[in-house]
């Protein structure tokens, strides 16, 4: 399994800046946008967002497709999934789902 | 054409080979060790092929066609609840694409045509994250995820 952890860090590199999980609620809203209408949901410049999407596509958190002349990106949660599995559900899983709802409902969070 | 349709794309990588991913997807003694069903087909084009749970009452909970087959490469299947088989715009496609990459096989799941906001669409946004991570966790290390006894909410 030690080959797990470099793509483990590159995933939680990638999650660790908040453009980038802005991006990645994007595409959960709408899978399947160009790198204009990302730039266009975020405001942010090309360059800037196609620097965010190489780092969220080298871990694997997003994939691309070719459509014609457009590149279509998808959110990709697989590496989420083996995160979740790895880190949250092994450890009481029940608890910390009432933990966390108190807080949402303390902080009046729609989560 | 159809109402709104949407897609999905998911990616893993798995220390594998393509033979032992593909078998994995189309065998069903070994789909039913990580998946918690089996995927029951001749796989030539044009056959049917059947999503079936893999306990004692073995629903067949989908159908499909076989659209594609090129193994260990590619399959290409339409995909359908088992009540709603007869109704086109509730039948969606789903693509495996099997690469190596050096040591680990790449393997890409395109679900695409699914009625954008469907009860399909919610099952697969959640069920196949689950699926590949159980199927990468399987074949690296023998162990799979239990996927029928995690709750519906996980």
């Amino acid at each position: 399994m030690a080959k797990a952890s470099p793509q483990g860090d590159l995933v939680f590199k990638a999650l660790g800046d908040s453009t980038r999980r802005a991006m990645l609620d994007r595409l959960y809203e709408r899978n399947g946008q160009t790198l204009g209408e990302l730039c266009a949901g975020l405001e942010m410049a090309r360059q800037s967002a196609a620097q965010h999407l190489e780092i969220l596509e080298a871990a694997n958190l997003v994939s691309t497709v070719k459509r014609g002349r457009e590149k279509l990106h998808f959110i990709n949660p697989v590496p989420l999934h083996e995160i979740y599995e790895r880190w949250v559900r092994k450890f009481e899983t029940q608890r910390l789902r009432l933990l966390h709802d108190l807080k949402a409902q303390l902080e009046g969070d729609k989560q | 054409m159809k109402q709104e349709t949407t897609s999905f794309v998911y990616v893993t990588y798995i220390l594998s080979t393509p033979e032992k991913v593909f078998e994995a997807i189309t065998r069903p003694e070994i789909a039913r060790a990580y998946w918690g069903h089996e995927n029951v087909s001749d796989w030539k084009v044009g056959s049917e092929w059947r999503h079936i749970r893999a306990d004692a009452k073995r629903d067949v909970q989908l159908v499909g066609k076989v659209i594609e087959s090129a193994p260990p490469r590619r399959l290409v299947i339409s995909w359908a609840n088992q009540s709603q088989k007869d109704d086109p715009s509730k039948t969606s496609r789903v693509t495996f694409e099997v690469e190596p990459q050096g040591e680990m096989v790449r393997l890409t799941v395109s679900h695409d045509e699914l009625e954008a906001g469907g009860g399909m669409e919610k099952g697969i946004r959640r069920g196949w994250p689950l699926v590949l991570s159980s199927l990468k966790s399987f074949l690296e290390t023998g162990r799979a995820i239990d996927i029928l006894a995690l709750p519906k909410s996980a």
